[in-house]
Protein backbone atom coordinates (compact mmCIF):
# COMPACT_ATOMS: atom_id res chain seq x y z
CA UNK A 1 0.00 0.00 0.00
CA UNK A 2 1.16 3.59 -0.44
CA UNK A 3 0.95 6.26 2.37
CA UNK A 4 2.51 9.70 2.84
CA UNK A 5 3.78 10.51 6.28
CA UNK A 6 3.87 13.99 7.64
CA UNK A 7 6.20 13.73 10.83
CA UNK A 8 7.19 15.93 13.34
CA UNK A 9 11.31 16.60 13.09
CA UNK A 10 13.16 18.40 16.10
CA UNK A 11 16.48 18.26 16.40
CA UNK A 12 16.91 18.99 19.91
CA UNK A 13 14.38 21.02 22.78
CA UNK A 14 16.25 24.08 21.84
CA UNK A 15 15.79 23.93 18.25
CA UNK A 16 12.32 24.58 16.03
CA UNK A 17 10.54 21.77 14.62
CA UNK A 18 8.21 20.89 11.35
CA UNK A 19 6.50 18.09 9.67
CA UNK A 20 8.50 16.50 6.82
CA UNK A 21 6.83 14.61 4.16
CA UNK A 22 7.58 11.14 3.21
CA UNK A 23 6.18 9.39 0.84
CA UNK A 24 5.97 5.68 1.20
CA UNK A 25 5.46 2.71 -1.43
CA UNK A 26 5.26 -1.08 -0.77
CA UNK A 27 4.33 -0.55 2.87
CA UNK A 28 2.81 -4.11 3.63
CA UNK A 29 -0.16 -4.19 5.06
CA UNK A 30 0.82 -6.45 8.20
CA UNK A 31 3.87 -4.17 8.91
CA UNK A 32 3.39 -2.34 12.28
CA UNK A 33 3.37 1.06 12.53
CA UNK A 34 6.49 1.15 14.17
CA UNK A 35 7.84 -1.46 11.80
CA UNK A 36 6.82 0.91 8.95
CA UNK A 37 9.05 3.77 10.57
CA UNK A 38 11.73 1.11 11.11
CA UNK A 39 12.17 0.58 7.22
CA UNK A 40 11.54 4.37 6.72
CA UNK A 41 14.51 4.78 9.31
CA UNK A 42 16.77 2.29 7.02
CA UNK A 43 16.18 4.05 3.98
CA UNK A 44 17.14 7.66 5.44
CA UNK A 45 19.93 5.93 7.43
CA UNK A 46 21.27 4.45 3.81
CA UNK A 47 20.79 8.33 2.40
CA UNK A 48 23.00 9.89 5.11
CA UNK A 49 19.67 11.30 6.39
CA UNK A 50 18.98 11.22 10.20
CA UNK A 51 16.65 8.82 11.10
CA UNK A 52 13.29 10.15 12.87
CA UNK A 53 13.81 9.36 16.48
CA UNK A 54 11.34 7.72 18.50
CA UNK A 55 10.90 5.83 21.78
CA UNK A 56 10.13 2.15 21.60
CA UNK A 57 11.02 -0.48 23.92
CA UNK A 58 8.51 -4.08 24.29
CA UNK A 59 6.69 -3.41 20.93
CA UNK A 60 4.60 -5.64 22.76
CA UNK A 61 1.69 -3.24 24.33
CA UNK A 62 3.11 -3.02 27.60
CA UNK A 63 5.64 -0.51 28.76
CA UNK A 64 4.00 2.70 27.34
CA UNK A 65 6.82 4.47 25.27
CA UNK A 66 5.63 4.09 21.74
CA UNK A 67 4.27 7.71 22.18
CA UNK A 68 3.15 9.15 19.26
CA UNK A 69 0.07 11.20 17.92
CA UNK A 70 -0.99 9.66 14.83
CA UNK A 71 -3.47 11.66 12.59
CA UNK A 72 -4.62 13.67 16.04
CA UNK A 73 -4.81 10.31 18.20
CA UNK A 74 -2.61 9.19 20.36
CA UNK A 75 -1.30 5.97 19.70
CA UNK A 76 -3.65 6.22 16.11
CA UNK A 77 -7.38 5.56 15.72
CA UNK A 78 -7.82 1.93 17.00
CA UNK A 79 -9.19 1.69 20.48
CA UNK A 80 -7.15 0.29 23.31
CA UNK A 81 -4.25 -0.49 20.97
CA UNK A 82 -0.46 1.25 21.79
CA UNK A 83 1.45 2.14 18.49
CA UNK A 84 3.62 -1.09 18.38
CA UNK A 85 0.31 -3.32 18.26
CA UNK A 86 -1.34 -0.44 15.45
CA UNK A 87 -1.07 -2.35 11.90
CA UNK A 88 -1.12 -0.79 8.59
CA UNK A 89 -4.14 -2.49 7.74
CA UNK A 90 -5.78 0.22 10.30
CA UNK A 91 -5.17 2.87 7.45
CA UNK A 92 -6.71 2.85 3.92
CA UNK A 93 -4.47 2.81 1.00
CA UNK A 94 -3.06 6.19 -0.37
CA UNK A 95 -3.58 7.73 3.09
CA UNK A 96 -2.18 10.64 4.74
CA UNK A 97 -1.10 10.38 8.18
CA UNK A 98 0.31 13.26 10.76
CA UNK A 99 2.64 11.84 13.10
CA UNK A 100 3.31 14.78 16.19
CA UNK A 101 4.74 13.85 19.82
CA UNK A 102 3.24 14.29 22.43
CA UNK A 103 2.03 18.06 23.15
CA UNK A 104 2.27 19.26 27.24
CA UNK A 105 4.31 21.70 28.98
CA UNK A 106 4.96 19.03 31.50
CA UNK A 107 6.51 17.03 28.34
CA UNK A 108 8.97 18.24 26.54
CA UNK A 109 10.12 17.22 23.47
CA UNK A 110 12.93 15.39 23.95
CA UNK A 111 14.29 14.50 19.62
CA UNK A 112 11.63 14.21 16.86
CA UNK A 113 8.46 12.31 18.60
CA UNK A 114 10.40 11.56 21.85
CA UNK A 115 9.20 13.56 24.66
CA UNK A 116 10.66 13.65 28.30
CA UNK A 117 7.88 11.71 30.79
CA UNK A 118 10.00 12.51 33.50
CA UNK A 119 7.41 14.44 35.37
CA UNK A 120 5.36 11.01 35.66
CA UNK A 121 8.34 9.38 37.87
CA UNK A 122 8.47 12.87 40.02
CA UNK A 123 4.78 11.97 40.66
CA UNK A 124 4.91 8.60 41.62
CA UNK A 125 7.29 9.73 44.34
CA UNK A 126 5.26 11.29 45.73
CA UNK A 127 3.55 8.39 47.29
CA UNK A 128 2.63 6.45 44.06
CA UNK A 129 4.10 3.32 46.35
CA UNK A 130 3.42 1.52 49.69
CA UNK A 131 5.76 2.28 52.60
CA UNK A 132 6.83 -1.57 54.17
CA UNK A 133 9.65 -1.92 56.70
CA UNK A 134 11.81 -4.48 54.94
CA UNK A 135 11.98 -7.88 56.30
CA UNK A 136 10.89 -11.56 55.87
CA UNK A 137 8.33 -11.53 53.30
CA UNK A 138 4.25 -11.70 54.49
CA UNK A 139 2.21 -15.37 53.92
CA UNK A 140 0.15 -15.72 51.40
CA UNK A 141 -3.58 -14.76 51.98
CA UNK A 142 -2.70 -13.21 55.21
CA UNK A 143 -4.57 -10.12 54.28
CA UNK A 144 -7.88 -11.02 52.58
CA UNK A 145 -8.66 -9.29 49.77
CA UNK A 146 -11.83 -9.80 48.12
CA UNK A 147 -12.02 -10.32 44.26
CA UNK A 148 -13.70 -7.41 43.83
CA UNK A 149 -11.01 -5.06 45.35
CA UNK A 150 -8.47 -6.79 42.96
CA UNK A 151 -10.14 -6.48 40.41
CA UNK A 152 -10.42 -2.90 40.44
CA UNK A 153 -7.23 -2.24 41.91
CA UNK A 154 -5.71 -4.58 38.84
CA UNK A 155 -7.72 -2.14 36.67
CA UNK A 156 -6.32 0.85 37.61
CA UNK A 157 -3.23 -0.90 37.66
CA UNK A 158 -2.82 -1.40 34.09
CA UNK A 159 -1.71 1.63 33.31
CA UNK A 160 1.34 1.81 31.71
CA UNK A 161 2.49 5.32 32.37
CA UNK A 162 2.45 6.16 28.63
CA UNK A 163 1.04 9.45 28.83
CA UNK A 164 -1.78 8.80 26.11
CA UNK A 165 -4.17 10.36 28.48
CA UNK A 166 -2.05 14.19 28.72
CA UNK A 167 -1.43 13.85 25.19
CA UNK A 168 -5.50 13.81 24.78
CA UNK A 169 -6.36 15.94 26.96
CA UNK A 170 -7.70 19.37 25.53
CA UNK A 171 -6.03 20.56 28.64
CA UNK A 172 -2.74 18.41 28.73
CA UNK A 173 -4.29 16.96 32.10
CA UNK A 174 -2.60 13.98 33.86
CA UNK A 175 -5.59 13.38 36.24
CA UNK A 176 -6.22 9.73 34.52
CA UNK A 177 -2.60 8.86 35.27
CA UNK A 178 -2.59 9.97 38.80
CA UNK A 179 -6.05 8.40 39.64
CA UNK A 180 -5.26 5.28 38.80
CA UNK A 181 -1.85 5.44 39.90
CA UNK A 182 -3.78 6.40 43.54
CA UNK A 183 -6.69 4.10 42.69
CA UNK A 184 -4.62 1.04 42.34
CA UNK A 185 -3.24 1.76 46.13
CA UNK A 186 -7.11 2.92 47.70
CA UNK A 187 -8.56 -0.23 46.56
CA UNK A 188 -6.09 -2.29 48.41
CA UNK A 189 -6.14 -2.79 52.37
CA UNK A 190 -2.10 -2.43 51.84
CA UNK A 191 -3.13 1.15 50.37
CA UNK A 192 -4.79 2.28 53.34
CA UNK A 193 -2.83 4.35 56.41
CA UNK A 194 -1.60 6.26 53.18
CA UNK A 195 -4.61 6.58 51.22
CA UNK A 196 -5.04 10.49 51.60
CA UNK A 197 -1.83 11.76 52.16
CA UNK A 198 -1.08 10.09 48.93
CA UNK A 199 -3.61 11.28 46.93
CA UNK A 200 -3.13 15.14 48.24
CA UNK A 201 0.87 15.03 47.42
CA UNK A 202 0.69 13.34 44.48
CA UNK A 203 -2.02 15.87 42.97
CA UNK A 204 0.13 18.80 44.21
CA UNK A 205 3.23 17.40 42.04
CA UNK A 206 0.87 16.86 39.20
CA UNK A 207 -0.11 20.55 39.24
CA UNK A 208 3.53 21.66 40.24
CA UNK A 209 4.38 19.79 37.01
CA UNK A 210 2.68 22.13 34.53
CA UNK A 211 -0.14 19.65 34.15
CA UNK A 212 -3.30 20.99 33.11
CA UNK A 213 -6.63 20.81 35.14
CA UNK A 214 -8.92 18.45 34.58
CA UNK A 215 -12.19 19.71 32.29
CA UNK A 216 -14.21 16.06 32.38
CA UNK A 217 -14.06 15.87 28.48
CA UNK A 218 -13.05 12.40 28.37
CA UNK A 219 -10.72 12.35 25.81
CA UNK A 220 -8.17 10.76 28.40
CA UNK A 221 -10.62 7.32 28.57
CA UNK A 222 -10.96 7.16 24.82
CA UNK A 223 -7.24 7.73 23.86
CA UNK A 224 -6.01 5.34 27.07
CA UNK A 225 -4.59 1.97 25.33
CA UNK A 226 -5.48 0.19 28.45
CA UNK A 227 -9.02 1.59 29.07
CA UNK A 228 -8.65 2.86 32.34
CA UNK A 229 -12.12 4.62 33.53
CA UNK A 230 -12.20 8.05 33.94
CA UNK A 231 -14.52 7.08 37.35
CA UNK A 232 -11.15 6.84 38.99
CA UNK A 233 -10.85 10.94 38.54
CA UNK A 234 -14.08 11.16 39.78
CA UNK A 235 -12.76 8.75 43.27
CA UNK A 236 -9.66 10.61 43.34
CA UNK A 237 -11.59 13.68 43.57
CA UNK A 238 -13.84 12.75 46.80
CA UNK A 239 -10.06 11.34 47.87
CA UNK A 240 -8.43 14.75 47.28
CA UNK A 241 -11.45 16.48 48.85
CA UNK A 242 -10.71 14.67 51.97
CA UNK A 243 -7.39 14.93 52.56
CA UNK A 244 -7.52 18.97 52.04
CA UNK A 245 -10.39 19.60 54.06
CA UNK A 246 -10.54 16.65 56.60
CA UNK A 247 -7.19 15.04 57.06
CA UNK A 248 -5.10 17.19 58.90
CA UNK A 249 -1.19 17.28 58.24
CA UNK A 250 1.48 16.20 60.17
CA UNK A 251 5.00 16.53 60.81
CA UNK A 252 5.94 12.06 60.14
CA UNK A 253 9.20 10.66 60.93
CA UNK A 254 11.98 13.22 60.90
CA UNK A 255 14.29 12.06 58.27
CA UNK A 256 17.79 11.99 60.44
CA UNK A 257 18.44 10.41 63.70
CA UNK A 258 17.34 12.37 67.04
CA UNK B 1 21.60 19.95 65.16
CA UNK B 2 21.10 19.79 61.78
CA UNK B 3 18.46 17.58 62.02
CA UNK B 4 16.30 19.68 64.98
CA UNK B 5 16.79 22.75 62.77
CA UNK B 6 15.15 20.79 59.28
CA UNK B 7 12.12 19.59 61.95
CA UNK B 8 11.58 22.57 63.28
CA UNK B 9 11.36 23.97 59.92
CA UNK B 10 9.14 20.46 58.81
CA UNK B 11 6.81 21.64 62.03
CA UNK B 12 5.86 25.47 61.21
CA UNK B 13 4.93 24.00 57.02
CA UNK B 14 2.80 21.60 59.17
CA UNK B 15 1.32 24.26 60.91
CA UNK B 16 0.82 26.28 58.07
CA UNK B 17 -0.85 23.76 56.26
CA UNK B 18 -2.84 23.27 58.98
CA UNK B 19 -4.01 26.48 59.55
CA UNK B 20 -7.37 27.36 57.49
CA UNK B 21 -5.61 30.10 55.35
CA UNK B 22 -3.35 27.37 54.55
CA UNK B 23 -5.57 25.06 53.74
CA UNK B 24 -8.45 26.64 51.74
CA UNK B 25 -6.27 28.39 49.91
CA UNK B 26 -4.22 25.78 48.62
CA UNK B 27 -7.11 23.48 48.31
CA UNK B 28 -9.39 25.94 45.60
CA UNK B 29 -6.17 26.58 44.00
CA UNK B 30 -5.46 23.38 43.28
CA UNK B 31 -6.18 21.44 40.27
CA UNK B 32 -9.07 19.04 42.13
CA UNK B 33 -10.06 21.78 44.49
CA UNK B 34 -10.75 24.22 41.91
CA UNK B 35 -13.14 21.87 40.07
CA UNK B 36 -15.13 21.74 43.63
CA UNK B 37 -15.07 25.73 43.18
CA UNK B 38 -16.67 25.37 39.95
CA UNK B 39 -19.03 22.55 40.20
CA UNK B 40 -20.67 23.83 44.18
CA UNK B 41 -20.97 27.79 42.30
CA UNK B 42 -22.36 26.24 39.20
CA UNK B 43 -24.66 24.36 41.36
CA UNK B 44 -25.53 27.07 43.31
CA UNK B 45 -26.30 29.40 39.88
CA UNK B 46 -27.85 26.07 37.97
CA UNK B 47 -30.49 26.02 41.20
CA UNK B 48 -30.73 30.54 40.66
CA UNK B 49 -31.13 29.94 36.81
CA UNK B 50 -33.97 27.75 37.10
CA UNK B 51 -36.08 29.46 40.39
CA UNK B 52 -35.64 32.53 38.26
CA UNK B 53 -36.99 31.20 34.99
CA UNK B 54 -40.04 29.33 36.85
CA UNK B 55 -40.83 33.06 38.67
CA UNK B 56 -40.65 35.16 35.54
CA UNK B 57 -42.51 32.52 33.77
CA UNK B 58 -45.67 34.06 35.80
CA UNK B 59 -45.69 36.50 33.08
CA UNK B 60 -47.83 33.98 31.58
CA UNK B 61 -50.52 34.30 34.26
CA UNK B 62 -50.56 38.38 33.56
CA UNK B 63 -50.03 41.35 35.34
CA UNK B 64 -51.45 40.78 38.86
CA UNK B 65 -49.73 37.43 39.24
CA UNK B 66 -45.84 39.08 37.98
CA UNK B 67 -46.46 42.15 39.35
CA UNK B 68 -47.47 40.45 42.66
CA UNK B 69 -44.14 38.20 42.61
CA UNK B 70 -42.33 40.81 42.47
CA UNK B 71 -43.39 42.52 44.55
CA UNK B 72 -42.98 39.60 47.65
CA UNK B 73 -39.72 39.02 46.26
CA UNK B 74 -38.95 43.02 47.28
CA UNK B 75 -40.68 43.12 50.41
CA UNK B 76 -38.21 40.41 51.88
CA UNK B 77 -36.07 42.81 52.49
CA UNK B 78 -33.08 41.77 54.40
CA UNK B 79 -33.55 38.04 53.22
CA UNK B 80 -33.11 39.08 49.33
CA UNK B 81 -29.91 41.01 50.06
CA UNK B 82 -28.75 37.62 51.54
CA UNK B 83 -29.76 35.98 48.57
CA UNK B 84 -28.17 38.28 46.08
CA UNK B 85 -25.01 38.58 48.14
CA UNK B 86 -24.56 34.23 47.86
CA UNK B 87 -25.55 34.90 44.05
CA UNK B 88 -23.21 37.35 44.17
CA UNK B 89 -20.30 35.35 45.59
CA UNK B 90 -21.10 31.79 43.11
CA UNK B 91 -20.89 34.23 40.24
CA UNK B 92 -17.40 35.67 41.31
CA UNK B 93 -15.84 32.24 42.40
CA UNK B 94 -17.55 30.97 39.14
CA UNK B 95 -15.92 33.31 37.18
CA UNK B 96 -12.34 33.80 38.79
CA UNK B 97 -11.73 30.01 39.39
CA UNK B 98 -13.10 29.41 35.39
CA UNK B 99 -10.85 32.01 34.09
CA UNK B 100 -8.03 31.32 35.96
CA UNK B 101 -8.27 27.25 34.89
CA UNK B 102 -8.86 28.98 31.33
CA UNK B 103 -5.44 29.92 31.96
CA UNK B 104 -3.37 27.10 33.26
CA UNK B 105 -4.78 24.84 30.87
CA UNK B 106 -3.52 27.11 27.83
CA UNK B 107 -0.15 27.42 29.63
CA UNK B 108 0.06 23.28 30.09
CA UNK B 109 0.16 22.64 25.89
CA UNK B 110 2.66 25.73 24.88
CA UNK B 111 2.56 24.54 21.63
CA UNK B 112 -0.15 23.01 20.03
CA UNK B 113 -0.81 19.84 17.82
CA UNK B 114 -1.11 20.51 14.37
CA UNK B 115 -3.69 17.90 13.56
CA UNK B 116 -6.19 16.52 16.97
CA UNK B 117 -9.01 14.48 16.72
CA UNK B 118 -11.60 14.41 19.27
CA UNK B 119 -12.85 10.72 19.98
CA UNK B 120 -15.60 11.98 22.95
CA UNK B 121 -15.71 15.88 23.90
CA UNK B 122 -17.77 17.96 22.07
CA UNK B 123 -18.03 21.53 20.95
CA UNK B 124 -20.19 22.42 24.02
CA UNK B 125 -17.41 21.30 26.53
CA UNK B 126 -14.76 23.47 24.53
CA UNK B 127 -16.61 26.03 24.73
CA UNK B 128 -17.25 26.88 28.11
CA UNK B 129 -14.61 30.05 29.14
CA UNK B 130 -16.28 31.24 25.86
CA UNK B 131 -20.21 30.81 26.15
CA UNK B 132 -19.35 31.56 29.45
CA UNK B 133 -17.68 35.37 29.35
CA UNK B 134 -20.65 36.00 26.58
CA UNK B 135 -23.31 35.12 29.13
CA UNK B 136 -21.55 37.09 32.21
CA UNK B 137 -21.56 40.30 29.06
CA UNK B 138 -25.09 39.71 28.92
CA UNK B 139 -25.70 39.25 32.43
CA UNK B 140 -24.63 42.95 32.59
CA UNK B 141 -26.82 43.69 30.00
CA UNK B 142 -29.93 42.13 31.70
CA UNK B 143 -29.13 43.81 35.19
CA UNK B 144 -28.71 47.33 33.42
CA UNK B 145 -32.27 46.12 31.68
CA UNK B 146 -34.67 44.68 34.04
CA UNK B 147 -32.96 45.28 37.69
CA UNK B 148 -31.56 48.50 37.67
CA UNK B 149 -33.23 50.19 34.98
CA UNK B 150 -30.43 51.99 33.04
CA UNK B 151 -31.24 51.04 29.62
CA UNK B 152 -34.76 51.73 29.66
CA UNK B 153 -35.76 54.05 32.42
CA UNK B 154 -39.12 54.99 31.44
CA UNK B 155 -39.87 51.36 31.30
CA UNK B 156 -38.71 50.82 34.93
CA UNK B 157 -40.66 53.57 36.17
CA UNK B 158 -43.86 52.02 34.77
CA UNK B 159 -46.24 51.45 38.03
CA UNK B 160 -49.63 49.22 37.86
CA UNK B 161 -53.20 50.19 39.25
CA UNK B 162 -52.53 48.61 42.33
CA UNK B 163 -48.96 51.41 42.78
CA UNK B 164 -46.59 48.53 42.05
CA UNK B 165 -43.32 48.76 40.19
CA UNK B 166 -44.98 47.18 36.87
CA UNK B 167 -42.38 44.28 36.21
CA UNK B 168 -44.73 43.25 33.95
CA UNK B 169 -45.51 46.19 31.37
CA UNK B 170 -41.48 46.44 31.30
CA UNK B 171 -40.64 43.16 30.44
CA UNK B 172 -43.38 43.22 27.74
CA UNK B 173 -42.29 46.37 26.58
CA UNK B 174 -38.71 45.34 26.48
CA UNK B 175 -39.23 42.02 24.27
CA UNK B 176 -41.56 43.75 21.77
CA UNK B 177 -38.35 45.65 20.33
CA UNK B 178 -37.14 42.62 18.03
CA UNK B 179 -33.16 43.74 18.82
CA UNK B 180 -33.57 43.12 22.70
CA UNK B 181 -35.61 39.88 22.43
CA UNK B 182 -32.84 38.33 19.80
CA UNK B 183 -29.91 39.26 22.17
CA UNK B 184 -32.16 37.10 24.95
CA UNK B 185 -32.44 34.38 22.78
CA UNK B 186 -28.94 34.05 21.62
CA UNK B 187 -27.75 34.74 24.93
CA UNK B 188 -30.24 32.12 26.12
CA UNK B 189 -29.01 29.55 23.15
CA UNK B 190 -25.44 30.08 25.07
CA UNK B 191 -26.69 29.32 28.71
CA UNK B 192 -28.27 26.42 27.45
CA UNK B 193 -24.64 25.21 25.76
CA UNK B 194 -22.82 25.88 28.84
CA UNK B 195 -25.35 24.23 31.09
CA UNK B 196 -25.43 20.75 29.08
CA UNK B 197 -22.22 20.49 29.66
CA UNK B 198 -21.28 22.51 33.22
CA UNK B 199 -25.04 20.55 34.56
CA UNK B 200 -23.16 16.82 33.83
CA UNK B 201 -19.84 17.72 34.70
CA UNK B 202 -20.70 18.77 38.31
CA UNK B 203 -21.29 15.58 38.73
CA UNK B 204 -17.75 14.09 38.17
CA UNK B 205 -16.32 17.08 39.50
CA UNK B 206 -18.21 16.65 42.85
CA UNK B 207 -16.39 12.81 42.58
CA UNK B 208 -20.12 11.54 41.78
CA UNK B 209 -19.91 8.94 39.26
CA UNK B 210 -21.14 5.62 39.62
CA UNK B 211 -22.25 3.04 37.25
CA UNK B 212 -25.88 3.16 38.07
CA UNK B 213 -26.58 6.59 37.88
CA UNK B 214 -23.84 7.71 35.03
CA UNK B 215 -26.34 7.65 32.67
CA UNK B 216 -28.70 9.80 34.23
CA UNK B 217 -26.04 12.33 34.86
CA UNK B 218 -25.06 12.07 31.44
CA UNK B 219 -28.91 13.40 30.54
CA UNK B 220 -29.34 16.01 33.29
CA UNK B 221 -26.78 18.79 31.91
CA UNK B 222 -28.44 18.18 28.27
CA UNK B 223 -31.85 18.18 30.02
CA UNK B 224 -31.40 21.19 31.69
CA UNK B 225 -29.50 23.02 29.06
CA UNK B 226 -33.14 22.39 26.52
CA UNK B 227 -35.39 23.25 29.70
CA UNK B 228 -33.47 27.10 30.60
CA UNK B 229 -33.10 27.70 26.59
CA UNK B 230 -36.91 26.90 25.88
CA UNK B 231 -38.47 28.06 29.03
CA UNK B 232 -36.42 31.44 29.14
CA UNK B 233 -36.92 32.40 25.20
CA UNK B 234 -40.98 31.38 25.42
CA UNK B 235 -41.12 34.58 27.12
CA UNK B 236 -39.79 36.87 24.21
CA UNK B 237 -41.59 34.77 21.44
CA UNK B 238 -44.62 34.65 23.19
CA UNK B 239 -44.24 39.06 23.59
CA UNK B 240 -43.01 39.18 19.43
CA UNK B 241 -45.68 36.70 18.41
CA UNK B 242 -48.35 38.76 20.27
CA UNK B 243 -49.10 36.06 22.86
CA UNK B 244 -48.54 37.59 25.87
CA UNK B 245 -50.37 41.50 25.25
CA UNK B 246 -49.83 44.81 27.19
CA UNK B 247 -51.46 45.62 29.86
Amino acid sequence: MNITLHVWRQKSAREPGKLVTYKRGDVSPDMSFLEMIDVLNEELAAKGEEPIAFAHDCREGICGSCSMMIDGMPHGPQDLTTTCQLHMRTFKDGAEITVEPWRAAAFPVVKDLIVDREAFDRIIQQGGFVSVNTGNAQDANAIPISKEAADKAFEAAACIGCGACVAACPNASAMLFVSAKVAQMAELPQGQPERYRRAKKMVDQHDAEGFGACRNHYECEAACPKGISVRYIAQLNRDYLKASVAVAEHAGRSSGPG
Amino acid sequence: MASTVANDANLAKVAKQNHAMGWVRGFVTSSIGAKYVMAASGLALVGFVLVHMVGNLQVFLGWEKLNAYAAFLKSTGSLLWVARIGLLVAVLAHIVSGLRLAYLNKQARPVRYRKQTSMHTNVFARTMAVSGLIVVAFIVYHLLHFTLGVTNPADYALEDPLGRHDVYSMVVRGFQQPLVSASYIVAMALVGMHLSHGATSMFQSLGLNHPKYNSLFSKVGPAIGVLVFLGNISMPVAVLLGFIQPR
